[in-house]
C-alpha cells in the first residue's frame, strides 16, 4: 500500500508542478488585467471561469485528486454541486430583486 | 494511543499513565475519550455561563421598564447568551463530546483517524472560548449586535465586535477539523465486517454532521473575515453607505448558519436512534430510512437558508422558492419521528431516565418543528418574524431538541464513560422539573410573540406582564431542574454505585467493553457479522 502510494506520488514531476504554478500566476495576472476592461454583464462569468480553471489545476495536480480513488472525486463533486446550488439560489434573489 | 497487540491488562482510560503529569495528562492527551470528556467539561462550563445570562435576562423581564439592568447591558446579555450557547455549547454539541467518545468505539476502532488533529481541534475550541470571554473585559464593552452580527450595525457599533468574531472564526476551524477527522475515521477505521449499513445510527448522524461541518463552516469563516476587514479598512463590501450590500452578509451568514442548525440537531437525532432501541428492546424500525434521512436533512439543509430573510427585502421569487424548499426538510424529519415511534410500538419498554428525556424530546421537538412550518410560510412569517414566537420556536427546537438529548446522552452514556451510576429517583425529579420549567418559560413566548411582543426588546407593554412573569418563574424551575441534574450526575460520577459493562442491555459495541473503557478500547478488534440493534429472540413478538 505504501509503495503504491509512493509510486502515485511520483506520477507528477517537479517540472509539472512548476509549470502549473506558472499557469496559475498567468491566470491571476489575466484576472487582474481584465478587471480593468469593461466586459459588462459577462465580467462576473469571466472572473468565475478563470477562478474555476485555477481551482481545477490546484485540485487535480497539487491536491493530487486526479490520481486518487473515485470516492475522493465523488466527495469533491458533491461539494462543488453544493456550491453551485448555493450560487444559483442566491442568484434568484440578486437578479430578481 | 499507541500500538496494541494481544490481550492487555485492563487499565481504565481515566487512570492510564502517560509521559505527562497532572493536568497535562489530560490537556495533552490524544485519546479520543479524554478529548470527549474535556469537551464535555468545557461545554458544561459555558452552558452554565449561558444559563446565568439567560436567567438574568428573564429576571429583567419580570417587570416593564428597568428591573435590574439598563438597556445596553440587556443588549450585551442577549448577544452573549446567543454567542456562548451557539458557538461554544450547541455547535460542538453532541458531536464533540459523544461523537469523540463513542464514534470510534461504536465502529470498533481504537481512536479517530487523526488523534493529534483531534487534540488541536480541542485546543482551538479552548482558544476560541478564551478570546470570546476576554472580549467582555476589553475597552469598548461587550458585543451588542445579537449573535447574528448583522451589518451594518456590527460595522458601526463601538463595542468589541472584531474579537468575538475572530473567536467564532477560530471555533469554526475547530469544527472543520473535527468534521474532517470523523469523515476519515468512518471511511477508514470501521471494524472488519462493518459495512455502512451495519453502523450504529449515531455514527450515521455524526458522519452526516461532519460533512456539513466540512462544507458549510468555511463560508462563515470567510464572512467573518470580510466583516473584520470591512470594520478596519471600510472596503464597502457590506456597508450600504460605501456601496456594499447588507443582504449579501445575511446570505453568507445564513448559508452557514442554517446548515449549522443541522450540525446541532443531527447528532442528537442519532443519539435518539440509539436510546430508543435499547429501552424498547427492539431492533430499530426503518434503519435505512433513518440513515438516509440523516443524509437528506444534511443535504436539504443547505438550500433553505433564506427563510431567515423573508422580511429583509430579498426578491419575491427567492422568498417563494425558499419557502417551498423549507417545507421539504419536514419530510426526512418526519421520517425519523415516525420510525422512532414505530420502534417503540410493541416494544418491551423500560422507562429509564434517558428514554424519559427522549420522550420529552419528541414532544418538544414536534412542537418546535410544527411552529417552524408556521414560520416557513411566507404570510404567517411576516406577522411573526422578530417576535418572541421565533425565540420560542428556536428554543423548542434547539433546547427542547438538541439540549434535551444532550441531557439524555449524559444519562445514557455517563455510566459507560465513568463506570458509575447516578441516582435514578433524583434524575426523574430533575426530568419533571425541566419539563415543567421549560414549557412555562418558552410556551408563553409563543403567545407573547403571536400577540406582538418583539424579541430583543428591553421593555414591554404592561398587558404582557402576566405572561412574562409566568415565563420568568418557569426559568427558575427549569434552572433548578438542570442544577439538580448536574449535581446528581456529578455525585454519581464520583460516588455512585458501579454501573457494570452494560447497565441498559444495549447492543452496540460500546456495551461490549468494560466501563470505563480501557485505554485501547478493544483487546481485539471485533469482527462484525450483524446489524447494530440485534435484539433477535429478546424482542417481544
Amino acid at each position: 500500500m505504501e509503495n503504491e502510494h509512493s509510486e502515485k506520488h511520483h506520477a507528477v514531476g517537479y517540472g509539472t508542478y512548476v509549470l502549473i504554478w506558472l499557469v496559475l500566476v498567468g491566470l491571476t495576472v489575466t484576472t487582474v488585467s481584465i478587471s480593468g476592461i469593461n466586459l459588462g454583464n459577462i465580467a462576473l462569468a469571466v472572473a468565475l471561469l478563470i477562478a474555476a480553471m485555477k481551482s481545477a489545476f490546484v485540485i487535480n495536480i497539487f491536491m493530487h485528486i486526479k490520481f486518487e480513488d473515485k470516492i475522493f472525486k465523488v466527495f469533491i463533486a458533491v461539494a462543488l454541486m453544493t456550491l453551485l446550488s448555493v450560487f444559483v439560489l442566491t442568484a434568484f434573489d440578486v437578479f430578481f430583486r | 494511543m499507541s500500538e496494541n497487540t494481544g490481550t492487555m491488562p485492563y487499565i481504565s482510560f481515566l487512570h492510564a499513565e502517560s509521559k505527562h503529569k497532572g493536568i497535562f495528562k489530560w490537556i495533552l492527551s490524544t485519546d479520543h475519550k479524554r478529548i470527549g470528556i474535556m469537551y464535555m467539561m468545557g461545554m458544561l462550563g459555558f452552558l452554565l455561563v449561558g444559563i446565568t445570562f439567560g436567567f438574568l435576562m428573564k429576571l429583567e423581564m419580570l417587570t416593564p421598564g428597568k428591573t435590574l439592568m439598563d438597556a445596553q447591558t440587556y443588549n450585551a446579555l442577549f448577544t452573549l447568551h446567543g454567542v456562548i450557547m451557539i458557538f461554544l455549547f450547541i455547535i460542538p454539541g453532541l458531536s464533540a463530546v459523544f461523537g469523540n467518545f463513542m464514534l470510534p468505539i461504536q465502529i470498533g476502532a481504537r481512536d479517530v483517524a487523526f488523534p493529534r488533529l483531534n487534540l488541536l481541534s480541542w485546543w482551538l475550541y479552548v482558544i476560541g472560548g478564551i478570546l470570546a470571554i476576554s472580549s467582555l473585559f476589553l475597552q469598548g464593552g461587550p458585543i451588542d449586535t445579537g449573535w447574528t452580527f448583522y451589518v451594518p450595525y456590527s460595522l458601526r457599533t463601538g463595542t468589541n465586535v472584531s474579537l468575538p468574531l475572530f473567536a467564532a472564526f477560530i471555533l469554526g476551524f475547530s469544527s472543520i477539523l473535527t468534521g474532517i477527522n470523523f469523515v476519515t475515521t468512518v471511511h477508514r477505521l470501521r471494524a472488519p465486517g462493518m459495512d455502512f449499513f451495519k453502523m450504529p445510527l449515531f455514527v450515521w448522524a455524526v458522519y452526516s454532521t461532519a460533512w456539513i461541518q466540512v462544507i458549510a463552516t468555511p463560508v462563515i469563516g470567510i464572512t467573518i473575515i470580510l466583516v473584520i476587514v470591512e470594520r478596519i479598512f471600510s472596503l464597502g463590501i457590506f456597508d450600504p453607505a460605501l456601496g456594499g450590500d447588507p443582504l449579501l452578509f445575511q446570505h453568507l451568514f445564513w448559508i452557514y448558519s442554517h446548515p449549522a442548525v443541522y450540525i446541532m440537531i443531527l447528532p442528537a437525532m442519532g443519539a435518539v436512534s440509539e436510546i430508543i432501541p435499547t429501552f424498547a428492546k427492539r431492533t430499530i424500525f426503518g434503519y435505512k430510512a433513518i440513515a438516509y434521512s440523516s443524509l437528506a436533512i444534511a443535504f436539504i439543509g443547505y438550500f433553505v437558508w433564506a427563510h431567515h430573510m423573508f422580511t429583509s427585502g430579498i426578491s419575491d421569487t427567492s422568498r417563494f422558492i425558499f419557502s417551498l424548499l423549507t417545507f421539504l426538510v419536514a419530510i426526512p424529519s418526519g421520517v425519523k419521528v415516525f420510525n422512532w415511534v414505530a420502534t417503540l410500538y410493541k416494544g418491551s419498554i423500560t422507562p429509564g431516565v434517558p428514554l424519559l428525556f427522549v420522550m420529552m424530546f419528541i414532544f418538544l421537538f414536534s412542537i418546535g418543528g410544527l411552529t417552524g412550518l408556521v414560520l416557513g410560510s411566507l404570510a404567517t412569517d411576516v406577522h411573526l418574524t422578530d417576535t418572541y414566537f421565533v425565540v420560542a420556536h428556536f428554543h423548542y427546537v434547539m433546547f427542547g431538541g438538541t439540549v434535551m438529548i444532550f441531557f439524555a446522552s449524559l444519562h445514557y452514556w455517563l455510566p459507560k464513560m465513568f463506570g458509575r451510576m447516578y441516582n435514578e429517583k433524583v434524575a426523574r425529579w430533575s426530568v419533571g422539573l425541566i419539563f415543567v420549567g421549560f414549557n412555562m418559560l418558552y410556551f408563553t413566548m409563543f403567545i407573547l410573540g403571536y400577540e406582538g411582543q418583539p424579541r430583543r426588546y428591553w421593555d414591554y407593554l404592561p398587558q404582557f406582564q402576566t405572561l412574562h412573569v409566568i415565563s420568568t418563574v418557569g426559568s427558575w424551575i427549569l434552572i433548578s431542574g438542570i442544577l439538580l441534574m448536574i449535581g446528581n450526575l456529578h455525585r454519581g460520577m464520583k460516588r455512585g454505585p458501579l454501573a457494570g459493562n452494560n447497565p441498559w442491555g444495549g447492543k452496540t459495541l460500546e456495551w461490549t467493553i468494560p466501563s470505563p473503557p480501557p485505554v485501547h478500547n478493544f483487546d481485539e478488534i471485533p469482527v462484525i457479522t450483524h446489524g447494530p440493534y440485534n435484539y433477535g429472540d429478546e424482542e417481544v413478538k
